[in-house]
């Protein structure tokens, strides 16, 4: 039976690859900024540490994304 | 690429520079000469007892304050945070200049868009908190960073590999690639903005002239987030480190 291609796609599949490495780091910046910005609203005396352990979070969940953003330099 | 400039000088030889390098050199004295300048002024009101600052004395308080107070002593404490103060305040001042310069008109390119430096300061960081460790707990900082206490036995199959990974491959990795892939992103963010500007402005015809406008003001809001992101790489660098020392110097619970 001979196949048929009913839709194509051209381009480079890692940009698709980076797209979905995106997704996790969002969802989780968010999930990290929102939390700290509710903890604020209900102790606004402890803004300053609650900002530096936001900033750190941060940090450690965006790696992943950046990691994505790596691999076509490594494995390219 | 532009990550990959040509060689301008001393081709052939390991020393060889091309324009990211001359940057970083450019960088590097002026670092050296505002920080030269900094010290003689404190040394100055030390020495005459003036201790009203001026203008340009008063910026190298509040900088060397903001690293020496809100990094090393919030999350050290002071004694220990004195101590290591001379690498994080290098490892913040260095991150900082080199990451500024990816905004300014006519270098446009951060020296740390390169992975060489972060390496570098990433390889400085690794080696002062394992060191910070083993001269606080002996040998005992591995085990007790491999084995943590309160952990049922057969499970230590499952944690052990997961914390060596953590704590000795991607604290350092991600510490290096963090700043690089900021700084390259932030650069390509740029490149994309204006040479969509020269392309709509030049190239395209009547009414797509109009978006020309639209990608230059994008362009320009992203130079001022460039801004906002050049400092807060050279915070978090610096934060990361300092949290690495603090871990490695607390006592298990």
């Amino acid at each position: 039976m001979d196949v048929t291609n009913i839709a194509a796609v051209s381009g480079n599949i890692a940009v698709i690859g980076y797209g979905l490495a995106a997704v996790g780091p969002g969802v989780g910046v968010g999930l990290v900024v929102s939390k700290t910005i509710e903890s604020i609203a209900r102790q606004p005396e402890l803004a300053a540490k609650l900002q530096v352990t936001m900033w750190l979070g941060i940090a450690f969940t965006e790696a992943l994304a950046l990691i994505g953003l790596a691999t076509p330099f490594i494995f390219a | 690429m532009e990550f990959y400039p040509e060689i301008v000088a001393f081709e052939g030889t390991p020393f060889a520079l091309n324009r990211i390098m001359l940057i970083r050199l450019l960088v590097l004295s002026l670092l050296v000469l505002v920080f030269w300048l900094w010290t003689s002024k404190f040394k100055r009101a030390n020495k005459t007892n003036n201790f009203v600052p001026g203008k340009f004395q008063l910026m190298g308080e509040i900088s060397l304050n903001f690293v020496r107070k809100s990094i090393a002593h919030d999350q050290l404490g002071e004694k220990d945070g004195d101590r290591f103060l001379p690498l994080l305040t290098t490892i913040f001042f260095v991150t900082l200049g080199m990451n500024v310069t990816g905004i300014i008109p006519g270098l446009n390119i951060a020296g740390t868009s390169v992975i060489g430096l972060p390496i570098v300061m990433a390889a400085a960081a690794y080696v002062t908190f394992i060191y910070a460790g083993v001269k606080k707990h002996g040998g005992h900082f591995f085990t007790a960073s491999l084995f943590p206490a309160g952990v049922p036995k057969p499970f230590y199959i499952l944690v052990t590999p997961i914390e060596f990974l953590s704590t000795f491959i991607l604290r350092p990795v991600t510490l290096a690639l963090r700043l690089t892939m900021n700084m390259i992103a932030g650069h390509l963010l740029l490149v994309l903005c204006f040479s969509a500007t020269q392309f709509f402005l030049f190239n395209a015809d009547g009414f797509f002239k109009a978006f020309g406008a639209g990608t230059f003001l994008f362009g320009f809001a992203f130079t001022l987030f460039e801004m906002l992101v050049a400092f807060l790489q050279a915070y978090v660098f610096t934060l990361l480190t300092t949290v690495y020392i603090q871990l490695a110097l607390a006592d298990e619970h």
